[in-house]
């Protein structure tokens, strides 16, 4: 408990506030205040979503028409593996990062972090991870003389990483990049943890925290199990590539096929690091935008913890076409497909929780029912794509790309941008803008529709995913259009919502504490919240401790169970 | 605004949903076609999953209606309207009977699922091999394909050649998978699923084709730089057509005294090294078997048509048609080139 | 919109409110994260056990009874100085913990001598063929770790000789200490998987 009220170093006093510009900046490289790092994640992350998105643009105007010459080969690989690694580890888990780091203390009702410090060295550490990896656009090629980023594909299967195959050294900025972002990755995984398990406000049992802060802990916890295997793959990689290993060596009798299994018991999890999160958004999102309760809390948590078992056993079905035997596939379509049950019954206590409330489509509750839609088409995609026999023709064609993008943006992006849309009024103390977050999400939804759903096809008419251009005769010409126009209207969108940040953030309407009426404990305290976060040492009796004040008669806390 | 959204969502996925269904039912009575589509199977596997895709389909496009609308019936009917009450809605917790019921129905939806999608994995990994079944080793390498008919002592590369299959006597082809160097992909939507080569890890696919003709894939494994430039092109021939063919390809290099010079250049210059022209000292292996150039339609793995006019700039410098790839442009004179090609044409 | 003044939430906490030590919490979160890597790493030693196409086999390996010995006894050592603490008897606590990192260092040193063996009278290295990488990079990885620990474990004696680790840090020690219980654990795990099964 003596932990709680420890003051907060690096914090800033009001003087300092009128402190000049290096004074400021200076500020925030040696904060450790669990909210300015939280704004430094989700900045970063923003950064590099408009960076990827750049390179995403860039190849669709390559794949626009057939034998286009936009982009070399060479830059177009570089691209796709870049856009790949950005948008999951640089934009997804420190976004996701970013958004708990400022979330999880304010809703359990603490001042901080429970290890601020490591707080900030895990932040660092994947913010040079990511300037790291992007340094190779200069330096990838070493005494090659020119730059060259990793053009192995953002899953980089053995044996194309070997020395023999990529020389230079675009590879080996891939695999250290992520080995540091990794360590990064870990210890913000373990404070979360930490703090969601001991730093709870009097009163906070477990089975009272808001759905967010659980949903961050069943992340966390499988970060912790997930990125781990990642960073071991990435050593015995680096072991390979540096001191002349075999692990990978087809010739000394090293095994590709384990490369796959490493990576894939690291990659298929993080996707539900990724979408878990968002799922906790939308579990606040929803109620709020409804005006009731979750329906099935404790249904919503256990689901939440199942996804996170199930999604351990499940990573071979990325491997149904490498050849392993049927009665291992048909084992891998079983474990694949019960994911479908716990992710059915989120979202039919959503449903439950909208049925019979009074539902307002604000921005962020747009965002939230968008999302709904397409996770549910996500997860059928996913069943069909869980179908081995169908995966082998499916596998690695532009189905999959749509698939996984329906669940990344369709899903992951829509919430963090509905997040984005409910938080901003805390983190800044200012609305953002109704009208553009009306035509953000508007054009966004289009462009995403127009681009994803058209992916699906090409898929099935056999476009294989990776290539950096194809034949005329194949007839992708058409739909390759149309998908490329669709990222355009996206990319408008993201620049309407990159505009509001900043317009907002000078001119919005003042937010006050609680915009929204919403219930949990980070709408008690001043917008902006002060260093200290809370005046007072909250004390909770229901998950939605604000309700409880707002309706002394009626309160949560007498049927809730 | 949120009418219109949820209103055009739906509708959206519905038409999806019916392009699907109408393009299958236009695909069904169609052979080889020059888009690879997975919905005009051509081979009993492709058959098997495209049947099992359709079954999929039906069950997730219901699961889509009916979540869909439910969804959708909840926010038209729960939004909040100007003339409701300043109260908040009666607050609900949760129940245990209704979470019950829609868990047992997902896991009842599952078993089926998994009892359909189990039986055709058994039929199409373990289909037993006949007799008659023809061999061929596939050896993927950067960026091409190697075809070598173990029986019949052929080697070739970049188009296959297999006999059509038929009910009365069933010949299908089984693939063997080998990789020279990296991982890649086989994939021909036609004739069935992708199967991936991998160095150390020996694969095997099959198929069957019945109708005769051109069936267009590609690699599906990202393999380096030039991935997309490393087209499959399987020719299904009639019984005799096949026959003829490998008679043709069993011979070996054609001898053309009036090309003699263009021989010798081949045999001394560079190209000896990677390629094989068998009746020649040419014994290369890093590269494709030219022994019957001339019989195949394409040069660079599908990337370009076979004419001595591509010959000829491919060997000046391949890096214009697939830039990257690992053969080096010859640095020959115009007349070494001139008197190279020629050679290279009599190779039928 | 209504804003609620945070003092304004009624009192009605449970006066027993206890909450895991965060130190623990977090110790046991870096152990899970860290028995990943080495599952990956066993893994990978075990699915390459005889796939080396060429070179020694781990028929040359000695049994390294004396280092485990010494290293599981640390844990031991570590436990007694543990309750020192606990109990304010600061000297035996320096005592035990001395021993402790006396024992550590045994480890490193007798791994030392084993590898300087293999490398330079047997001209074995982690390049040499697959059972080479596998070995070095497992055992190395537990060495690091151990190192990481002795680090840990030279802090703490430092602060103690300067006096200025008391019996009110008895938690954080236990904390550290969970670390080097881990680190034994796992020696065990490799040196059953390297040592027995893959010998």
């Amino acid at each position: 408990m003596a932990d709680q009220t420890l003051p907060i170093p690096g914090s800033l006093g009001e003087e300092q506030q009128r402190a000049g510009m290096l004074e400021w900046l200076h500020s925030w490289v040696v904060t450790v205040d669990h909210k300015k790092l939280g704004i430094l994640y989700i900045v970063y992350a923003l950064f590099f979503l408009l960076v990827a998105g750049a390179e995403a643009i860039a190849m669709r105007i390559q794949l626009a028409v057939p034998n286009n010459h936009f982009l070399s080969p060479e830059l177009f690989n570089e691209f796709f593996t870049m856009h790949g690694t950005t948008m999951v580890f640089l934009v997804g888990m420190t976004i996701i990062f970013g958004i708990g780091n400022y979330l999880v203390p304010l809703m359990i009702g603490a001042r901080d972090m429970a290890f601020p410090r490591l707080n900030a060295f895990s932040f660092w550490l994947s913010a040079f991870g990511g300037l790291f990896l992007y340094f190779s656009f200069i330096g990838g090629f070493g005494l090659y003389g020119m730059g060259s980023a990793p053009d192995v594909t953002w899953w980089a299967y053995a044996p194309l990483t070997a020395k023999a195959f990529t020389p230079g050294h675009n590879t080996d900025y891939w695999a250290i990049a992520l080995i540091v972002m990794g360590f990064g990755t870990l210890g913000a995984a373990i404070n979360i943890l930490a703090t969601a398990f001991s730093m709870r406000c009097r009163g906070m049992t477990l089975m009272r925290m808001p759905l967010f802060v659980w949903l961050m802990v069943v992340t966390s916890g499988l970060t912790l199990i997930t990125i781990t295997p990642l960073t071991a793959a990435q050593v015995m990689l680096v072991i390979d590539r540096f001191l002349g290993g075999h692990f990978f060596d087809a010739q000394a009798g090293g095994a590709p096929v384990v490369w796959m299994h490493f990576f894939w018991i690291f990659g298929h999890p993080e996707v539900y690091v990724l979408i878990l999160p968002a799922f906790g958004i939308t579990s606040e999102v929803i109620p709020v935008f409804s005006r009731k309760a979750i329906f099935g809390y404790p249904a919503m948590v256990a689901a939440s913890v199942g996804i996170a078992f199930v999604s351990t056993t499940v990573w071979a079905h990325h491997m149904f076409t490498v050849g392993m035997t049927s009665v291992g596939n048909t084992f891998f379509v079983l474990s694949t497909m019960m994911v479908g049950i716990p992710t059915g019954i989120k979202i039919f206590n959503w449903i439950a929780t909208m049925w019979g409330g009074k539902i307002r489509f604000a921005t962020p509750m747009l965002f939230c029912t968008a999302f709904l839609f397409q996770f549910l088409c996500a997860g059928l995609t996913g069943i069909m794509l869980s179908v081995a026999p169908w995966d082998w023709q499916l596998h690695n064609s532009y189905f999959v790309i749509a698939h996984f993008h329906y669940t990344l943006t369709g899903s992951f992006v829509f919430c963090i941008f509905a997040a984005i849309y409910y938080w901003y009024p805390k983190v800044t103390g200012r609305m953002l803008s109704e009208t553009l977050g009306k035509w953000h999400f508007w054009l966004f939804l289009i462009g995403f529709h127009v681009t994803f759903d058209t992916m699906h096809f090409v898929g099935i008419l056999g476009m294989p995913r990776s290539i950096y251009t194809y034949e005329a005769d194949r007839g992708w010409n058409a739909l390759n259009m149309v998908i490329s126009l669709g990222g355009f209207i996206q990319a408008i969108a993201v620049l309407i919502f990159a505009w509001n940040l900043i317009y907002a953030y000078l001119r919005g309407k003042e937010a006050g504490n609680d915009p929204w009426d919403a219930w949990t404990l980070e709408w008690s305290t001043p917008s902006p919240p002060p260093a200290y976060n809370f005046a007072a040492d909250p004390v909770v009796r229901s998950r939605r401790p604000l309700w409880d004040i707002k309706h002394p008669q009626d309160p949560d806390w007498k049927y809730e169970r | 605004m949120w009418r219109r959204s949820s209103f055009s969502l739906i509708r959206s996925r519905l038409f999806s949903i019916f392009w699907l269904c109408l393009g299958a039912l236009c695909a069904q009575a169609q052979g080889p076609q020059s888009t690879p589509s997975i919905l005009a199977p051509a081979s009993t596997p492709a058959k098997e999953i495209f049947g099992l895709s359709l079954f999929v389909l039906l069950i997730t496009g219901t699961i889509f209606a009916v979540v869909g609308g439910l969804l959708t019936y909840v926010l038209i009917k729960f939004r909040a309207r100007k003339s409701d009450t300043e109260h908040e809605p009666a607050q609900i917790y949760g129940s245990m009977q209704v979470e019950l019921a829609w868990t047992v129905i997902p896991v009842l939806i599952v078993v089926v699922l998994f009892l359909t999608t189990a039986r055709i994995i058994f039929a199409i990994q373990d289909a037993p091999k006949p007799k008659s079944a023809l061999d061929v080793t596939v050896i993927g390498h950067q960026f091409w394909w190697e075809f070598r008919y173990p029986k019949l002592g052929i080697v070739t590369a970049n188009e296959l050649h297999i006999p059509a299959s038929s009910a009365q006597a069933p010949t299908p082809t089984y693939l063997r998978l080998l990789s020279a160097d990296v991982d890649h992909s086989f994939w021909v939507p036609q004739l069935g699923g992708k199967t991936d080569l991998i160095p150390n890890h020996p694969n095997e696919m099959w198929f069957d084709p019945q109708q005769p003709g051109l069936y267009l894939g590609q690699c599906a494994q990202f393999c380096g730089i030039e991935h997309a430039k490393m087209l499959i092109r399987v020719y299904v021939d009639t019984p005799d057509q096949f026959d003829a063919w490998v008679k043709n390809q069993q011979r070996a290099g054609a001898e053309d005294a009036a090309v003699a010079e263009g021989r010798r250049i081949f045999e001394t210059e560079a190209c000896a090294n990677c390629h094989t022209v068998t009746g020649t000292s040419a014994h290369g292996t890093f590269g494709p078997d030219l022994t019957h150039l001339m019989s195949r339609a394409t040069i660079a793995s599908g990337a370009v048509d076979n004419t001595p006019a591509n010959l000829r700039a491919w060997i000046e410098d391949p890096n214009q048609f697939k830039p990257g790839v690992l053969m080096p442009a010859m640095q020959l004179s115009d007349q070494q080139t001139d008197q190279l090609v020629a050679y290279l044409t009599t190779l039928h | 919109m209504s804003t609620v003044p945070v003092s304004a939430v009624p009192i009605f906490a449970d006066e027993n409110w206890r909450l895991p030590s965060r130190g623990r919490v977090g110790m046991l979160s870096l152990i899970v994260g860290e028995s990943a890597i080495f599952t990956i790493f066993v893994v990978a030693y075990i699915y390459y056990i005889g796939r080396s196409l060429t070179g020694p086999s781990p028929k040359i390996l000695d049994v390294p009874i004396f280092n485990t010995v010494c290293l599981l006894s640390s844990s031991i050592t570590i436990i007694l100085a543990e309750h020192a603490i606990k109990h304010g008897f600061m000297w035996r606590f320096a005592a035990w913990w001395a021993l402790t990192m006396a024992l550590g260092i045994e480890f490193l040193v007798g791994t030392g001598i084993e590898w300087k063996d293999l490398i330079v009278n047997q001209h074995f290295t982690i390049s040499t063929n697959l059972f080479g990488t596998t070995f070095y990079s497992l055992v190395g990885l537990h060495a690091t770790h151990v190192v990481v620990g002795m680090v840990g474990l030279s802090l703490v004696m430092l602060f103690t000789l300067t006096g200025r680790v008391k019996q009110e840090h008895a938690e954080r020690i236990e904390v550290l200490a969970l670390y080097w219980h881990f680190v034994d654990a796992v020696w065990v795990v490799v040196f059953t998987v390297v040592y027995i099964v893959g010998r």
